[in-house]
């Protein structure tokens, strides 16, 4: 059996355990049964798609005689294939070995259980899909399976809006990617990926493609301005799969991007990759300011989603417009820099999410202003999640900080482009990135600090107690992972090679090669950089400080009640909040981002009123677009309701008029 | 092996004369400003037996702080530390300075900096939070400004490396409209980094103004002792990246003597105390800006550096 039949066997397990979860969902037991099997499942795939990606055996095909008649069912596996189902199965273990402990305290697990292994089932599928038909058809079971996990708890407030307009953006997306296809299968009709390949469409054609597959991918990975979903779907869902969508699922879309933009349109033109650097770096900045405003935690997280997403797109597109640009190595950087950022995204999001449903367990609460102290209550916990922070805040020496260089390093290669819109573009495109990342820090100082430092808030966080140790393993699992792949960088870029090689058509330098385990961009550059040593000077340096100033100075310590400028025992109401954190950032930035209008009514002296402070924020994306749009799309449907009320005989007249218009138009058809 | 031994040594001093040197930096900005503004101020030593006090004396720490406001301390040091040994001061190619580049020597101090607003945040006073908040709103601007300051500088040297950088430095580039762009973004950044007037006030406790000194509010005895030798050394280590990327002369260059990485020791105290005495002056020159007004400060360095950055992409390719 080759490797590929081996994930199908898995991808068949886990749909057969899916029908198995309906019937037994009600039993006790049955969450441990379900998740101990997607555990083993995902484990499966995870270590067949590893050893696809570090075998580098060619392209394996498989044909079954199911799906559309002249076609069947085409399934391949290759290196890029490999890499994202090693993403989506190690974020796909992870999140099962958590849900061993958070799910027993699901309320209704027959509106969980059943999907979680099909919407796993689903994404694997797409990634091994060879022909249109497969991969829409596992697309559109990943998207219902997660819209089904979204509405788990459709009882509570928000949670039948996010639905309806997660289902409303799917679909949109999903067609788009099916005109795309429809494109790029051409008149001849041949919806494999090998025909698609073969006869590559012309140029306007691909482009038109290209942008359809933009919208269509894009919307599923919360590509501004098709974002909105995002945030409001992703938290509702139970957290293992809030991890599994924003960890895993927006990686399965920027698959589908790089498997269209790179594989199947045939010779890139560099004009493509301007919207899709532009795209991205504002989708960035978006998603990062959003972030720094939510105060529910798992918002701040969604948002945050959208902001990475952003910036494997602007990698992506760096990467697209070096191919373009007869610039291969360059090319193999930007790519390695964007899976590098998918892979250490999938870690620490997933990570993150986890982190927060291990404080809605703790205390029923998400959102920040209720919390607070939970480090002292929930030390483990709090140490993982400290380090998905640092991570995800791309500090230096843990995984996202090796992504972020990477993608500055192939900015700076961006005077080697011939055209002027990118040697323009590509500088804007570095500061956007830049700003970014330090708005990220602030945010994951906020998104830390206020639930996790400093006092209690409410009495539920006072009472939070540590969680169970599968939660704790799942998280720990990450957490060293985002570790390892920070100290050795190394090993993944070269693990990354082959899929670099059949994307870009070259590859990094291999880094194994380089001394002292530094990693180096590219060949002919000087810069280097290693997180080993960076490690190990930092606790060196740390381990000796302390150790020379307490052997040699003082050790006392003594506990004593907060300083605070001689303030007496101050209330925890005193305390910095998720508002008051980011108001200097809202006033230097929510001006035109937002549109934010804050309002003080402050009462005279002698008034007994409460002073009050509201806070308006807007998104501009739902105002100018959305609103608009559905007063469009209402507008239409007045219009069009008549139509519902003929009678047969106008029924019969438009339906015939319809037929000799289409038979008019086919007939004048060039 | 001796030439791997004498490398290590020189690194080696290179850390040591890096912390030895930064509370007389201190020292030094402090004595020029307050012999400017007609005081006799404190000695130039000062700085060091005020951390030789701090030191032995019991750290008082806050009932709900967490193990993370007692772990800080060293966290920011060690980040600091090795951000500062990594830049070239008195040679270039020194054993560990291919480890990390400038992109690396920013993010480390942005994890030092991450750290100490985490445990501004810790002990849940209004302070606190009130200094960790305007730090990341600072911080928020002055790390992008620094990215493109580098990007500037990489594009002129051809490499993030600092060490290459200060080598190309040295050979002569020539004077630049870019580089001066850049300067003057870095020193903006330098200052905003540091908590120096304009910004910040470092000599303040007036409770309103204080941004850095409002973050480590709560620390005393040892725990202050090591965060203040850390923003020394921040200092020092700001000051020591402008020099060595702006007047490398003297700087001793890989692969040199003994001697001449002597010289360079000497040219880089020399070239330290320069600067100290301009900071100082710069300093009691100019009044502290209202909060709200640091971001505008800090978008010219973005702007600034920005426009260096795109001048350069458009008029070369990186060798």
């Amino acid at each position: 059996m080759n490797l590929l039949q081996a994930l199908l066997a898995c991808d068949a397990a886990l749909l057969a355990l899916s029908v198995v979860a309906v019937s037994v969902a009600r039993r006790s037991g049955a969450s441990a049964f379900v998740y101990g099997a997607t555990l083993a499942l995902s484990a499966a795939l995870l270590a067949a798609a590893a050893a696809a990606l570090i075998g580098r055996a060619g392209p394996a095909r498989l044909t079954l005689p199911i799906g559309l008649p002249w076609v069947g069912a085409n399934f391949r596996l290759d290196a890029l294939s490999a890499f994202f189902a090693v993403v989506v199965n190690l974020g796909g273990a992870a999140a099962s070995l958590y849900a061993l402990g958070y799910g027993r305290h699901e309320r209704e697990p027959a509106r969980v259980l059943p999907f979680f292994p099909a919407f796993l089932a689903g994404m694997n599928v797409v990634l091994i899909a060879d022909d249109a038909y497969v991969f829409l058809v596992a697309w559109e079971f990943m998207s219902l399976a997660s819209w089904a996990l979204v509405m788990a708890h459709h009882r509570d407030s928000g949670v039948a809006r996010a639905g309806f307009v997660y289902l409303v953006m799917a679909s949109f997306g999903t067609l788009a990617l099916l005109l795309a296809f429809g494109l790029l299968a051409g008149a001849g009709g041949g919806y494999g990926f090998d025909a698609m390949r073969a006869a590559p469409p012309a140029a306007g054609v691909a482009a038109l493609a290209l942008a359809l597959a933009l919208v269509g991918a894009g919307s599923k990975a919360g590509l501004a301005p098709l974002h909105v979903w995002l945030p409001l779907a992703h938290p509702a869902a139970p957290s293992h799969v809030s991890a599994l969508m924003s960890g895993v699922m927006t990686k399965v879309a920027v698959y589908a991007f790089i498997r269209i933009a790179f594989d199947l349109v045939g010779r890139p033109d560099w004009r493509w990759s301007a919207p899709i650097l532009a795209l991205g770096a504002a989708t960035a900045l978006i998603g990062v300011l959003h972030a720094l405003m939510q105060t529910d935690l798992k918002r701040v997280l969604a948002y945050s989603t959208i902001e990475n997403v952003g910036l494997i797109f602007v990698a992506v597109g760096l990467a697209l417009a070096f191919k373009a640009s007869g610039l291969p190595g360059a090319a193999a950087l930007a790519m390695t820099a964007a899976l590098f950022h998918a892979l250490n995204h999938a870690l620490f999001k997933s990570l993150l999410f986890f982190g927060a449903g291990a404080v809605l367990t703790a205390t029923g609460e998400r959102r920040m202003g209720r919390l607070g102290g939970l480090l002292n209550r929930m030390p483990a916990t709090g140490f993982f999640v400290l380090t998905g922070c640092a991570a995800i805040a791309a500090l230096p020496p843990l995984n996202g900080f090796v992504s972020e260089w990477l993608m500055l390093q192939a900015i700076l290669l961006g005077p080697q482009f011939p055209q002027w819109t990118l040697k323009l573009l590509t500088p804007a495109v570095g500061a956007a990135v830049a700003l970014t990342a330090a708005l990220a820090a602030a945010c994951f100082v906020r998104a830390f600090g206020i639930p996790f430092l400093g006092r209690p808030r409410s009495d539920e966080a006072a009472k939070a107690r540590e969680v169970d140790r599968f939660s704790l393993a799942a998280m720990g699992a990450l957490a060293a992972l985002c570790l390892l792949a920070g100290v050795f960088p190394g090993v993944v870029i070269d693990t990354l090679k082959p899929v670099a090689v059949a994307v870009t058509g070259a590859a990094m330098p291999l880094q194994a090669e380089i001394p002292w385990l530094s990693i180096a961009p590219i060949a002919e550059s000087r810069s280097s950089y290693n997180g080993l040593l960076v490690f190990l000077f930092i606790v060196a340096s740390g381990a000796m400080a302390a150790s020379v100033i307490h052997r040699f100075a003082s050790d006392a310590l003594r506990r004593a009640p907060a300083w605070d400028c001689g303030f007496p025992d101050s209330s925890p109401a005193t305390q910095y909040t998720a508002e008051s954190f980011s108001q200097p950032i809202r006033r230097v930035f929510g001006g035109y981002v937002f549109r934010g209008r804050e309002r003080l009514d402050m009462p005279a002296p002698g008034e007994t009123r409460p002073a009050v402070h509201q806070l308006v924020l807007r998104d501009p994306v739902w105002d100018g677009f959305y609103t608009p749009l559905g007063e469009i799309v209402g507008a239409i449907a007045t219009r069009l309701n008549r139509l519902q009320f003929l009678t047969i005989r106008q029924y019969l007249s438009v339906v015939f008029a319809a037929l000799v218009a289409l038979l008019l138009i086919l007939a004048a058809w060039p | 092996m001796t030439g791997l031994a004498v490398d290590l040594v020189f690194q080696l001093m290179q850390m040591t004369l890096v912390i030895l040197i930064a509370p007389l930096l201190t020292g030094l900005v402090r004595a020029v400003k307050a012999r400017l503004t007609r005081r006799r101020g404190p000695p130039l030593l000062q700085p060091y037996r005020d951390l030789a006090r701090l030191v032995r004396k019991e750290a008082v720490v806050a009932d709900s702080a967490s193990w993370l406001f007692r772990t800080t301390p060293y966290v920011v040091l060690a980040a600091t530390w090795v951000a500062a040994a990594l830049i070239p001061t008195f040679a270039t190619g020194l054993l560990f300075s291919w480890s990390a580049d400038l992109i690396a020597i920013v993010a480390l101090l942005g994890s030092a900096r991450f750290f100490l607003a985490l445990a501004g945040l810790d002990v849940g006073t209004s302070f606190g939070g009130l200094g960790a908040s305007r730090e990341a709103m600072f911080a928020s601007l002055a790390e992008p400004a620094m990215i493109v300051i580098v990007f500037s500088l990489a594009l002129i040297a051809g490499s993030t490396q600092l060490s290459t950088v200060a080598a190309a430095m040295t050979s002569g580039v020539g004077l630049r409209v870019t580089l001066g762009m850049a300067l003057i973004a870095l020193v903006i950044v330098a200052i905003a980094e540091n908590g120096r007037i304009p910004v910040d006030n470092p000599a303040t406790h007036l409770e309103l103004t204080m941004v850095h000194e409002a973050m480590i509010l709560e620390y005393s005895g040892r725990h202050l002792a090591v965060i203040e030798l850390a923003s020394m050394l921040k200092l020092t280590l700001y000051v020591s990246l402008i020099v060595c990327v702006f007047v490398p002369w003297g700087i001793a260059i890989a692969d040199a003597g003994v001697g001449d990485r002597l010289a360079g020791a000497a040219f880089y105290v020399a070239k330290l105390g320069v600067a100290g005495v301009l900071l100082g002056v710069f300093e009691t020159s100019i009044a502290k800006m209202r909060v709200f007004r640091v971001p505008d400060f800090l978008g010219a360095a973005l702007m600034l550096g920005f426009l260096g950055a795109l001048l350069l992409f458009v008029s070369r390719t990186l060798k």
